[in-house]
């Protein structure tokens, strides 16, 4: 029984990975589908892999108007997103810097294949360092506010994290990260973040004069910064986070000398293991090609023995959608020790420490 | 169970809901096990603690909580409140106004307020004198045709109208009385059964009313322009910023093939006539 709910619970990820797979599926099938995948945020995403691979027109009615509702959503998400990357542009215009697009916002402006049928809960960027607080108060000045008022919060993330507090735009109710790296400093990777400034790629064929500076990561960078986010991260969005990846993959993963770049990327960024962590699970859920070195290559780097078979059994679990359908005391645990590790691997056990005490006494206020 | 244009499954241990289920929804169909099922959702304790101290219940749509949970005994207008909240956040389909919708003659009229403006008052006393029910709270608004699409669930009625409803006759009947609510006491009326039969007909609209109720006021009705009734519905548009382009050219089609109309009153025996009366002149 409860291997048969185990493999119940990636339901989405299999018609994700074989979209003829909905052929077999009865009402009830397709209730489950829809449900993990509206949990997942993964409707568009779901909607264009179906119509891709033929089998949008076996969904019943009901379960199809799920589908193309997300997928017109989709739609005007990408408008949106446009919409907001220029009024970020106009704000920043006068401080004559380079700025680039991370996740989202960078499938969509770059025209990735990623950015198909995706929604966008806000928009990413990152700037030098040495220009954080003209970029700051020239957003502020155009509108936009802390969403983060709490002192404490607001030293956390400027002491330690990797962006500054999230900012909200007084009008639109749009949200900005506004990052100077693509991981925590107290994570003890540090990634050059000069090197990816200097490596990002222009943004093409939009035609607007304010995104002259935009631009977004290599792809190289843009892969090893996804696969940092979903494998240093508590999992939150883990399948769409993962299925991103996937379509990054994809995309890329046929140029030829892109697999040895990405290696020689992953070594000097310190990212080697996020890496490896994402082509095992890439191509275990999705199918993901993979040149057969390479798969060889991510496995053999994994740890080994009772470390990597808990780490396994974890993540396997973790990228599970965040649904009743899966939500097996298994699963529960296997989330609460994913949320353990992303706070392990992001700080040192000295600022853990007195992070989680501030947390636990303000939530006795 | 049919909830609008959704199908929920609906679990719970509950007492208060089963109760409610049996009296306010007795003539909804059951929908067949293995039929496909929009949205599955529970109302349970939150925890293994919150079911024996203090207890309290949450409200579950497809495991996830979009409220914080509420004591124990308001099971019943907590899962009311998770249902309108499944349909409003999702319909897409559909502009979503926050109305009361009523049918005679084929046509529709509607009532949008903010709350306590004794809305669901005036609905319920339009039921009784003959009018049917769409919807209590959720005008569905379909996006292609502008016809309004019957939800037909129970009235939510509050504080004082509870016995002004209940005083309307043998036909009105009530669920259990829920004290203490954020929104003080709270009892729901069953929707008559011609308007659940009737729950996949919609109906074009021709009338536009904002109710107030004036505790001891006397009847004045008044018309509205187009565009200031434009702009108070925008803020009664659950989904309008969310749809964009296809909202506005929605609510303008409304606003274009309706009488509009704001109408302050201080009883139901002064507002009900005259509604009538409005909508009898307007149907000849």
């Amino acid at each position: 029984m409860k291997r048969g709910l185990r493999n119940e619970g990636g339901l989405i990820a299999a018609v994700l990975a074989d979209p003829a797979r909905a052929h077999d599926l009865d009402a009830a099938g397709w209730s489950m589908l829809i449900g993990q995948a509206r949990n997942a945020d993964m409707l568009g995403q779901l909607h264009f892999r179906l119509a891709s691979g033929g089998a949008l027109g076996c969904a019943p009615q009901a379960a199809r108007r799920h589908l193309d509702l997300a997928w017109e959503l989709s739609c005007r998400h990408r408008d949106a997103v446009r919409w907001e990357v220029f009024h970020i542009a106009t704000a920043l215009r006068k401080l004559d810097l380079p700025v680039v697009l991370l996740k989202g916002a960078a499938y969509c402006l770059g025209a990735l294949p990623a950015a198909e049928g995706r929604v966008f809960n806000d928009v990413d960027i990152m700037v030098p360092h040495a220009a954080l607080t003209a970029v700051e108060y020239a957003l502020l000045d155009a509108g936009w506010i802390p969403q983060v008022a709490n002192d404490y919060d607001q030293r956390y993330y400027r002491r330690w994290m990797h962006e500054i507090p999230p900012l909200e735009h007084k009008s639109r109710g749009t949200v900005l990260d506004v990052h100077h790296t693509i991981v925590p400093p107290t994570s003890g990777v540090v990634p050059d973040a000069g090197e990816l400034l200097r490596r990002a790629l222009p943004i093409e064929g939009e035609g607007w004069q304010e995104l002259a500076g935009f631009r977004v990561l290599a792809p190289e960078d843009m892969i090893l910064h996804s696969a940092a986010h979903l494998f240093f991260n508590e999992f939150h969005k883990g399948l769409r986070d993962l299925f991103d990846l996937h379509r990054l993959l994809e995309h890329f993963g046929c140029r030829d000398d892109f697999w040895a770049l990405l290696r020689g990327r992953a070594e000097e960024t310190g990212l080697s293991q996020p890496l490896a962590d994402a082509v095992v699970h890439c191509e275990r859920v999705f199918r993901t090609p993979l040149p057969e070195a390479e798969r060889a290559r991510a496995r053999a780097s994994l740890p080994e023995g009772v470390v990597g078979a808990m780490r396994g059994w974890m993540l396997r679990r973790a990228l599970l959608p965040d649904h009743p359908s899966c939500s097996t005391t298994d699963v529960s645990l296997a989330r609460w020790m994913a949320f353990v590790r992303s706070h392990w691997l992001r700080m040192p056990p000295g600022l853990l420490a007195i992070h989680l005490l501030h947390k636990a006494v303000r939530a006795k206020e | 169970m049919p909830c609008g244009p959704f199908v929920v499954r609906i679990r719970t241990c509950s007492e208060g809901i089963a109760d409610g289920l049996h009296r306010l929804y007795r003539d909804f169909p059951l929908i067949p096990e293995g039929d496909f099922v929009d949205f599955e959702v529970e109302v349970r304790a939150p925890g293994l603690l919150r079911s024996v101290v203090r207890p309290q219940v949450g409200f579950y749509c497809e495991g996830r909580a979009p409220f914080k949970p509420l004591p124990r005994h308001q099971a019943f207008p907590m899962l009311e409140w998770g249902l309108n909240w499944v349909i409003s956040t999702h319909a897409h389909d559909h502009l979503v106004l926050h109305a009361a919708v009523l049918e005679r003659g084929g046509r529709a009229l509607l009532l949008s307020a903010d709350p306590g403006s004794g809305k669901s008052t005036l609905c319920a006393g339009l039921v009784h004198s003959g009018w049917r029910l769409l919807s209590d709270e959720l005008a569905l608004v379909e996006l292609a045709t502008g016809r309004v699409r019957p939800v037909a669930r129970p009235i939510s009625l509050k504080n004082e109208s509870i016995e002004v409803v209940r005083a309307l006759g043998g036909d009105v009947e009530l669920g259990t009385v829920c004290p203490d609510t954020t929104k003080g006491a709270v009892a729901h009326m069953r929707p008559p059964v011609d308007s659940v039969v009737r729950r996949h007909e919609p109906a074009l609209p021709a009338w536009l009313v904002f109710p107030r109720f004036v505790r001891g006021g006397q009847l004045d009705l008044q018309s509205v322009g187009k565009a200031q009734a434009f702009m108070e519905m925008v803020r009664h548009a659950f989904n309008y910023g969310f749809l964009g382009g296809s909202a506005f050219d929605a609510l303008a089609g409304l606003l274009d093939r309706t009488t509009i109309m704001r109408a302050s009153y201080g009883d139901l025996g002064q507002i009900v006539p005259a509604i009538d009366r409005l909508t009898a002149a307007d149907g000849r």
